[in-house]
């Protein structure tokens, strides 16, 4: 028994790997263990689930009005991926928060800065970074940046919480669960599963809705706000923003090359 | 040998009592932290690591520091150290286990722990943290027990050891530079990012490393037959001295380099810990009690007179102990952590919880390293007892 | 050797101990256990494998279920039978199968396993409506 599952991993791990899908793989683990599981057994992905080859956020800042926009990003989010809600300052749990320009960006911000910019309170998230420190710094692999489309990621089941993404995110954009979150979440989206005690989250650009053809929760409330696109599609929404726009990125001194736009 | 450690004085059980007693009420408070999450904790969102990791950085230096006694006996064929070598290597048998349990109690999901086997991932600091701590570990648990054993036989060790006396001691540095690059190779956290991290960590480490050990002779010279040597301890004190001025050298280095280049992602962290920044600054007490204690040790350890003095020496040593626990234990962690990514103050604190596991996982250390010396002691007294008896035959 | 009849009574007590379980059980075999079937898993029929391999073989589906899923983006599972899946604990299994107490748990329970799935994939669809 121990012998089959372990070859049932280590094929899957192989092909996945490689970038074939599991469907042989199944076949290959039912013949190499001599029974006849679901031989032609197979996976597919979603047909209409959404593709791009480095997904990208622009956030055109000049259409902010209101805090309440970006409040209802964030309730779309956290209601999406039951985010619970502490009370506690300490153990708050963020994907997706609203702060000031001089916070968002540190080092570029100046003493005279647009009026609206000044009064105007920005969406932060995960930058789903091209170099991510963060996956650099995981020893487990549990937090990966998807060779696919680019999307920065994290297996729940595998992160032993030792929070060295944490430190190496220069974002701020990691919260761990330092407590069991059940209790602190006022309605369960039965679709997305809830985190347990002792593990990091953070934005994954919802990848469960792209998976299904559907935006993120957050783009889809935001009024405009927000656009969601293949950044390597010069076709693309996003692509076409930034090119008829400035459009600035947090620390990229840092190298890390974040994949959200600011157009300020 | 371990029947050495079965047989003792009533102090000896005495202490083991007495440490076995907190790290059992250390134990409990840790199931609590288990059952509910590290929420018991002071640590936050902002400061992800705490008391736990910062234990664990200042007790890898005590590990390395053991490596003083070491390399000048098997390298410099400095034979006074030859008295005192397996204290060295005893102790930082003792800080590794305290190292590895300081890990552990810090992961939130500690179950999962052997996935940093299952899944070996090259890239990661840590994973290279785990083999040279785990290494070290082995390389002194091996080295010190048949080097022990062959010294209580009367024989000389078996060749074999040889390569692996050799290999420790550039092990030792690379225990605490692997650990200091666990921290100074992230972008974005501007106190840590500097080159001279790890020279800096192991100047602390060869401080704090034999200042514990002077202590610890003294302390085994005044409750055993044994007595480690005035020399060996005055050999000891100038290693100390030597390694505070280095430890407080490279620190005004870095004072320097923030404050004159002043580019506040560096002088932030400075600012925060020592003056405190934005209103906050719970820290800086402790920081300039740091600097006053190390100070204050380098003019106590450079003075001849007062460093040959064995009760001054010993304050001097409580003082570079204590100076680079609160410098590496407390500020560096969080002092990194603070201002936040964002340029926000949320500081940090360890709870009661936090501060009673820290002192039991201590308390294994020491039980560890009571258990281990007492064998070491005793081997040395059975050998002493066996020249006394051989110079009365004779 | 005078302590000979003291080893002997410790090396009785030891073997005696360690064995417990073995002889405190002793004719009393647990049954096995009857899994319940939701209403909604009866008139499906039919699971993702046929019943004799997901009953063996369930937590190496659901293993590579959550890699394929999780790390390559894939969501469709393609049975045997061409019949096709989301590849979900929570959204596909526990769909019919919302009565893990009476489902999984009475299985899990006789095999003395003790899986942390529903720790995170919510346990019972219908509990929280």
């Amino acid at each position: 028994m121990e012998r089959s599952r372990r070859e049932f991993l280590k094929i899957a791990g192989v092909s996945a790997a490689i970038g074939l899908g599991t469907g042989p793989v199944i076949e290959a683990v039912a013949a190499a263990t001599g029974h006849q599981a679901a031989p032609e057994a197979q996976v597919a992905h979603h047909p209409e689930a959404l593709k791009a080859t480095r997904w990208g956020m622009v956030v055109d800042t000049r259409k902010i009005e209101s805090a309440e926009q970006i409040e209802r990003m964030v309730e779309a989010c956290h209601k999406e991926h039951n985010v619970p809600m502490l009370e506690e300052a300490r153990h708050q749990i963020k994907w997706i928060w609203e702060t000031h320009f001089h916070n968002a960006f540190p080092s570029q911000s100046t003493d005279r800065i647009s009026e609206h910019l000044e009064h105007t309170l920005l969406p932060v998230m995960c930058n789903h970074c091209e170099n991510p420190p963060c996956v650099r710094a995981c020893p487990t692999k549990a937090t990966f940046k998807r060779e696919s489309d680019g999307i920065v990621m994290m297996d729940f089941h595998r992160c032993i919480g030792c929070r060295f993404c944490m430190a190496a995110c220069p974002y701020g954009s990691r919260s761990f669960n330092f407590r069991d979150p059940r209790p602190f979440i006022a309605e369960t989206n039965k679709a997305y599963p809830t985190r347990m005690k002792g593990v990091v989250e953070k934005c994954n650009f919802c990848v469960e809705r792209l998976a299904v053809g559907k935006l993120p929760a957050c783009v889809e409330v935001s009024e405009g706000i927000l656009t969601f696109g293949d950044l390597n599609d010069p076709d693309s929404e996003v692509s076409q923003l930034l090119k008829e726009n400035y459009a600035i990125r947090r620390k990229t001194n840092l190298g890390t090359g974040p994949s959200v736009y600011y157009i300020v | 040998m371990l029947e050495l450690a079965l047989k003792g004085t009533k102090k000896y059980w005495g202490l083991l009592v007495v440490l076995g007693g907190i790290a059992g009420v250390a134990f409990l408070t840790y199931l609590y932290q288990l059952q509910f999450g590290l929420g018991i904790t002071g640590l936050s969102r902002d400061v992800s690591w705490g008391f736990y990791i910062a234990q664990f950085t200042f007790l890898v230096g005590v590990a390395a520091g053991g490596v003083m006694v070491v390399l000048p006996y098997y390298l410099h064929d400095y034979k006074a150290f030859g008295r005192i070598t397996i204290m060295g290597e005893f102790l930082a048998v003792a800080a590794l286990v305290m190292c590895l349990l300081f890990i552990m109690v810090d992961l939130g999901q500690p179950m999962r722990m052997l996935n940093v086997i299952f899944y070996p991932t090259p890239n990661s600091m840590l994973f290279y943290d785990m083999i040279v701590l785990n290494g070290y570990l082995f390389l002194n648990i091996v080295v010190g027990w048949n080097v022990l054993e062959a010294e209580r036989n009367g024989t000389h060790y078996q060749s074999w050891l040889k390569p692996l006396i050799y290999l420790s001691i550039p092990w030792a540095i690379s225990i605490h530079t692997v650990t200091a690059y666990l921290y100074c190779g992230l972008p974005g956290r501007g106190f840590w990012l500097t080159a001279i991290l790890a020279p800096r960590f192991l100047a602390s480490a060869f401080a704090a490393g034999p200042a514990l050990l002077i202590l610890l002779c003294l302390i085994v010279r005044r409750f055993t037959q044994f007595d480690p040597g005035r020399e060996q301890i005055q050999s000891l004190a100038k290693i100390v001295t030597y390694a505070i001025i280095a430890n407080v050298f490279f620190f005004l280095c870095e004072v320097f380099v923030a404050g004159y280049s002043q580019i506040p992602e560096h002088t932030d962290h400075l600012k925060y810990l020592f003056f405190g920044l934005h209103g906050k600054g719970v820290l800086v007490p402790y920081m300039w009690t740091s600097m006053g204690l190390m100070f204050g040790a380098i003019i106590l350890l450079v003075i001849p007179a007062t460093r040959r003095h064995e009760g001054v020496l010993a304050v001097s040593c409580v003082m570079v102990f204590i100076g680079a626990w609160i410098d590496k234990g407390l500020g560096l962690i969080s002092g990194g952590f603070v201002p936040n990514p964002l340029h926000e103050v949320n500081e940090y604190m360890p709870t009661g919880a936090e501060v009673m596991i820290t002192l039991g996982v201590w308390a294994v250390g020491f039980i560890v390293l009571t258990i281990l010396y007492k064998i070491a002691v005793s081997v040395k007294e059975e050998n002493a007892g066996v020249l006394r008896t051989r110079v009365v035959e004779e | 050797m005078n302590d000979k009849g003291k080893i002997v009574t410790g090396l009785v007590i030891f073997a005696a101990l360690v064995t417990f379980p073995f002889w405190y059980n002793l004719g009393k075999a647990a049954p096995p256990p009857e899994v319940v079937l939701t209403e909604k898993a009866k008139a499906a029929g039919e699971c993702v494998m046929p019943k004799e391999e997901i009953r063996t073989e369930h937590m190496q589906l659901l293993d590579v279920w959550r890699d394929t899923q999780v790390r390559d983006g894939q969501t469709v599972y393609i049975n045997a039978k061409g019949k096709a899946y989301t590849m979900s604990l929570s959204n596909t299994c526990l769909d019919c199968h919302s009565n893990y107490k009476d489902f999984c748990d009475r299985c899990h329970a006789y095999a003395s396993t003790d899986p942390y799935c529903w720790d995170c994939h919510i346990d019972n669809p219908k509990e929280g409506e």
